[in-house]
């Protein structure tokens, strides 16, 4: 009977509304960003639209005009995306539906619900960023949300701005115990529930899947970290910081590419190399299907498979940060037996294409029969001769390999790979174009070897007998700095390359500020994504291990987790239960207690039935000494308890007198 | 809506079996306040599981901490509902007697003892609302809920609620609240000449009413409610004091309301009559005794007899 939902007023008053359409605009505006902008213009438009209504008397829209509207928007969500499904078009018909729900919003009930939907809105802004910025905007966004949904409820006198924002930010706080607890001991799935949207950002940053001039260049301009990775036993020196991307062994004449896959994985175990290197890796989310070791894997880690190629590759594309443990070894042989299918593969060449590049390696056959001979002829070749490493290469249309190597003579590590690889296939040796990125940045704040896009590189690999796959990067035999001390060293007099890439040149002081910046920020960002946006089921198991409660199964971990939720709300109840305790008793009988106390210690204590009074008098009758003190505080005390007007004067004198008596 | 109500009335029942109707007043202790989720409460945990799909769907680490942060919230939001009743004291105000067919106003006074202020609170009785209140830190406020009076005689308005959702609308926490109070409901006032009084004479059922201007007797002390034109201003001038002249009234003059002097007719129509005709005479400001089967009021004047009489008609025939 009496449970009935109390009936509150039908409409929503003027001031629930301007909350709310505060905190939805606060929310659908940034969306900008990331979607259409008719989308997120009707829905600012119907929240505005709603406001006006209700503060200038403006018509609202009509039921049919409202549904004809959401349908309009639905198709044009569609042609838009080509699709209802997905990230994009799911979030666009949200923000459509918010709009619109809040201009359909007449009675408190819908005004909750589109306060719901805003709830919605700020989690899908996290679909496209979880930086640190936006994390902290959101959190002032949440703060409007909940100010919206107080003021909601708030029938009746409405609180004060102060109270209003107080509560919603308290009440914010305090639910990040259990946000905390639940972020840490819920149990996580590994990967999507239902097959993973294909959901890639316009632009994307890291390697390619082929090779073709200025592929790389593309990249050497991005700061953008590429990877970060964790060596527990310090970083590893310069020359083997080599991390293993792509490798292509198909040329057509202009675009490298990799030989079609097929299922067979080489054995990973190395022999007991000395120099194995454990790290783990962090890499950015690069939308393609492979991760990056250091030359040569050595493991693999969970949910990877190591390809003919020595290349870790996924069964998804990289589409969100990936943490995983590996280890290399720089010295192990790759491949020592080449199997004739694969030797092929590795030799071939568009026929007629660059006859003076065949004819230079065919003149170096003539010369020795050695490989590894042709190799250092090859080396010596490209640091004879003048060639030039630069970023902004001229364009080569006719026949690249050609030109490059006897006419432009400029150029940067993709032309040196390619037409090394070029040349040595001509001379007969099996050869290939690795790509991935070459250096880093040892972060020693964080312990850890930052790659960026514009360590991009490629090199080659010549496959000799006896050895296997060996590296060989031509690139060192024109510009040795590069690889050494990476490639701002390598630029520094290159006028065309973005300011960041020219670090190593006279730090000004703006430019310490600058590199000190970019050097904390990227701290930050190496914990908040390994900690909090790459905390997945392998960290959370790294997590209980590190408690030392890595022998928990789910079940012990959800016990854990309510355990400790019950206790949150224990402590809550407890804080909540001491706040709103009976006030304190009065302070007059507290008074006399502490008096009675005092006695007792003079071997004087009254006894439970025993009145002020009557325990004066005993206490005159044992204690003539103290006769006088107890009796002017017995007397003050009966004049406050049973006296008419009771004197905060008195009170103070109470005091004094029991003070006399210590 | 039967149904639910045929289940709940026990359970209500069985849950205030130690709350007996109060005094004058209630101090909502933690055992007295209930709390539920509210409809919009289970859609927000209807969207939490939604939020937390999406968030295993793409692995979103801030879509976790996200769904969780608004878990807590809304757990916590149970504390705060509770917390917006805890504490709060409630205490009758006097009913105020109706006539049937009015709608009663109880009043009841609510005292925030705490330093924070409990907002939107709402006194519910069936389907009776009243007004949202707010009691301020260190404050009280009068909250006030109609009460339909059909019938006369005794109306005990029963147990109402106390409820609120504040602050986020996801739970309800109320009370139930009941005290021994009753409003006395005073029969309908019939007018007598609809019923008795032929064309063109409004005053042969009865002897025309005194007007003020019989023979001075002396004066008195003022009482509340006597008439101000009867006031010595004279002797106010001269005294400081009030004063009331009195007249010399024939006994005969007094006017006698009479049930038996009615046109027959049922009870209750008798009664309303009588009741038109209390207010009539204590309008026109004549001496008036009420004449019930079994009951007297002398003749007299002024609000508490008028109130005497009005109670006599409301409680005639029931007990107490």
């Amino acid at each position: 009977m009496t449970t009935a939902a109390p009936v509150l007023s039908d409409r929503v008053g003027l001031a629930p509304l301007g909350w709310l359409t505060l905190a939805l605009t606060v929310l659908l505006a940034p969306h900008a960003l990331n979607q259409p902008a008719w989308v997120v213009a009707l829905a600012l438009l119907s929240v505005g639209w709603r406001y006006m209504a209700a503060r200038q008397g403006l018509r609202l829209p009509g039921r049919w005009l409202l549904a004809l509207t959401a349908l309009a928007a639905t198709v044009g969500v569609v042609a838009t995306h080509g699709t209802l499904l997905g990230r994009d078009a799911g979030v666009s018909l949200l923000l459509v539906m918010t709009g619109l729900k809040m201009l359909e919003s007449r009675t408190p009930r819908d005004a909750m619900l589109t306060v719901f939907l805003g709830y919605f809105v700020v989690v899908t802004h996290f679909l496209y960023s979880q930086e640190i910025p936006v994390v902290l905007y959101l959190a002032a966004a949440m703060v409007l949300t909940t100010m919206a949904l107080i003021r909601l409820n708030a029938v009746g006198p409405p609180p004060t701005l102060r109270e209003h924002a107080g509560l919603a930010g308290l009440m914010l706080v305090q639910a990040i115990p259990v946000m905390v607890i639940l972020f840490l001991l819920f149990p996580r799935l590994p990967g999507p529930l239902w097959g993973m949207p294909q959901d890639e950002p316009a632009a994307r940053t890291g390697l390619s899947d082929s090779m073709s001039p200025g592929s790389i260049s593309e990249l050497l301009q991005s700061n953008a970290p590429a990877l970060r990775a964790t060596f527990p036993d310090g970083p590893p020196p310069a020359p083997l910081r080599y991390w293993r991307g792509p490798v292509f062994s198909a040329y057509d004449g202009r675009t490298w590419r990799p030989l079609p896959d097929f299922p067979y994985s080489p054995d990973p175990e190395p022999p007991l190399a000395p120099g194995t290197l454990t790290y783990s890796v962090m890499l950015e989310p690069h939308h393609n299907r492979w991760l990056l070791a250091l030359d040569r894997p050595a493991s693999v880690p969970a949910g990877a498979r190591l390809n003919p190629d020595y290349v870790l590759s996924t069964r998804r594309p990289v589409h969100r940060l990936e943490t995983y443990n590996l280890t290399s070894a720089p010295a192990a042989p790759l491949e020592s037996e080449l199997n004739p299918q694969r030797r092929e593969q590795n030799l071939q060449l568009p026929g007629g294409a660059a006859p003076r590049a065949r004819a230079l390696a065919e003149a170096w056959l003539a010369e020795t029969d050695a490989p590894s001979e042709v190799v250092q002829r090859a080396l010596e070749f490209f640091n004879r001769e003048p060639f030039r490493y630069t970023l902004s290469p001229p364009r080569l249309d006719r026949d690249p390999v050609d030109q490059f190597l006897f006419e432009s003579r400029a150029g940067f590590c993709e032309h040196y790979a390619g037409s090394f690889v070029f040349l040595m296939r001509a001379a007969g040796i099996p050869a290939r174009v690795v790509t991935g990125y070459q250096g880093g940045e040892w972060n020693r704040a964080g312990g850890y070897l930052l790659v960026r896009q514009s360590d991009a590189h490629a090199w080659a690999e010549v496959w000799l007998e006896g050895q296997g796959w060996v590296r060989v990067d031509p690139t060192a035999a024109v510009a040795p700095e590069r690889i050494e001390q990476g490639i701002h060293a390598a630029l520094s007099g290159d006028a065309n390359v973005p300011a960041f890439l020219r670090r190593g040149e006279g730090l000004g002081m703006i430019m310490t500020l600058r590199f000190q910046w970019d050097y904390w920020r990227d701290v930050t960002a190496y914990y908040w994504n390994g900690w909090v946006l790459g905390f997945g089921p392998d960290r959370q198991r790294e997590f209980l291990e590190r408690l030392g409660l890595g022998h928990l199964d789910w079940r012990g971990v959800v016990g854990l987790m309510v355990g400790l939720l019950l206790a949150v709300a224990m402590v809550f109840g407890l804080a909540f239960l001491w706040r709103n305790r009976r006030p304190q008793r009065d302070p007059l009988a507290r008074m006399y207690r502490r008096f009675a106390r005092r006695m007792a210690r003079v071997g004087i204590a009254p006894h439970p039935h025993e009145g002020p009074r009557d325990f004066a008098h005993r206490v005159a009758r044992e204690r003539p000494d103290l006769r006088d003190a107890v009796t002017r505080f017995t007397r003050t005390y009966e004049a406050l308890r049973y006296g008419p007007d009771p004197d905060p004067d008195q009170f103070k004198a109470l005091r004094l007198h029991l003070r006399e008596l210590s | 809506m039967k149904l639910s109500a045929q289940i709940l009335e026990p359970a209500v029942r069985w849950l205030t079996r130690r709350e007996h109707p109060a005094g004058r007043e209630v101090t909502l202790h933690r055992r007295r306040i209930y709390i539920v989720p509210t409809r919009a409460g289970y859609v927000y945990a209807l969207m939490l599981v939604i939020m937390l799909v999406g968030a295993f769907n793409y692995s979103n680490s801030m879509a976790f901490m996200l769904t969780f942060l608004l878990a807590g919230l809304g757990a916590n939001s149970i504390w705060h509902t509770h917390r917006n009743l805890l504490g709060l004291r409630v205490s009758r105000m006097p009913l105020e007697p109706v006539f049937a067919g009015e709608q009663a106003l109880c009043r009841y006074r609510i005292e925030n003892p705490s330093h924070v202020p409990r907002r939107a609170l709402l006194l519910i009785r069936g389907d009776i609302a009243s007004e949202p209140v707010a009691v301020m830190d260190r404050s009280n406020t009068i909250a006030h809920i109609s009460l339909p009076a059909r019938r006369r005689g005794r109306l005990r308005p029963g147990r109402f609620t106390l409820a609120t959702t504040y602050p986020l609308g996801l739970f309800q926490a109320w009370s139930w609240i009941e005290f021994d109070e009753a409003v006395t409901v005073y029969p309908a006032p019939l007018s007598t000449r609809a019923e008795t009084a032929g064309p063109g004479d409004d005053s042969r059922e009865f002897p025309p009413l005194v007007r003020a201007g019989g023979e001075f007797a002396g004066l008195r002390e003022y009482q509340p409610g006597d008439s101000l034109r009867h006031l010595d201003w004279k002797a106010l001038a001269r005294t400081g004091d009030l004063y009331t002249r009195e007249f010399e009234e024939q006994q005969g003059r007094d006017l006698w309301l009479d049930w038996d002097s009615l046109p027959a007719a049922d009870t209750e129509t008798r009664l309303s009559m009588l009741c038109f005709l209390v207010l009539r005479a204590d309008a026109q400001r004549a001496r008036y005794g009420l004449r019930l089967p079994g009951l007297v009021c002398q003749p007299a004047l002024g609000p508490e007899h008028r109130h005497r009489c009005l109670t006599a008609l409301a409680l005639f025939g029931q007990s107490a």
